[in-house]
């Protein structure tokens, strides 16, 4: 049956296990996010229409940070096709070019890939402020770049996401 | 007494990192005390906004040109920290100043 409205609830976005993949082995940023986005659809968090949406959102909108310890890229697209918010995270074993955000040509090494899938547009402001400051964080990029299996990775992120109630 | 200043936050195709712009951009204001307007808008909409609303900069988080009358700062520090200290003195030297 198909939720055609979304009703108004807090969102928690989170890492799950099942949506983790490290190592990663992905060829392209395409790759990458095509390999995130099953994870997703697979675990119900998102629309068939997902993966298209935000591979075509990241042509025109890069989405690579060249953060000093590591680049990150945070793919997403707009919350119609989301279900339930997550964030899915891959690590791939050799760095993914992305482009950069706000930039014509730019490149980055991507180095940890983060998809964010947000049920409400308010909410990926709010988790994108939550993300930058953990990212920002010195050693929490190279914890999550060195973390032995999913469990970590979600626990990292837990710890940094949860600190506080979404609305 | 200074008086308000008014910042233009241009979003490419993700209304969220021009959100998070617009943030750190109010947060800089209140610590130096200086009252700022922000205002968000898309980067096709840029042109009418300089017109209508007069912001005395404009930060992006998309790809601008920046020959326009208005200085034009990419918002990407703040996304990455990276030159985030010299944005914030190249804007409050903006609000700082006497117009």
């Amino acid at each position: 049956m198909d939720k055609t409205s979304k009703q108004p609830e807090t969102e928690q976005p989170r890492v799950y296990e099942e949506l983790v993949i490290t190592p990663m082995r992905a060829e392209s940023a395409t790759d990458a996010i095509t390999q995130l986005g099953a994870r997703l659809q697979a675990g119900g968090f998102v629309k068939d229409s997902w993966t298209q949406a935000t591979l075509e959102r990241e042509r025109t909108f890069a989405t690579g940070l060249p953060i000093p310890e590591m680049g990150v890229a945070i793919p997403h697209t707009d919350a119609i096709h989301v279900l339930k918010p997550a964030i899915a995270v891959g690590v791939p074993d050799e760095p993914v070019e992305f482009g950069e955000m706000g930039s014509l040509d730019g490149q980055v090494p991507v180095r940890i890939i983060c998809t964010l899938a947000m049920v409400r547009s308010e909410s990926l402001a709010t988790l994108l402020q939550r993300l930058i400051g953990m990212f920002q964080s010195p050693g929490v990029l190279t914890q999550i770049a060195g973390a032995q299996n999913p469990a970590d990775i979600v626990a990292i992120f837990d710890q940094h996401l949860l600190s506080a109630p979404f609305e | 007494m200074t008086k308000e200043k008014r910042a233009l936050v241009a979003c490419g195709t993700s209304i969220a990192t021009g959100t998070v712009a617009a943030v750190k951009v109010k947060e800089i204001a209140q610590e130096a005390g200086i009252p700022l307007k922000v205002s968000q808008c898309k980067i096709v909409e840029v042109p009418g906004k300089i017109e209508t609303f007069q912001p005395h900069f404009i930060v992006t988080t998309g790809t601008m040109p920046d020959n326009l009358e208005v200085p034009v700062f990419k918002g990407l520090p703040f996304l990455t920290g990276i030159g985030l200290d010299q944005l914030k003195e190249q804007i409050l030297e903006i609000l700082r100043a006497d117009d």
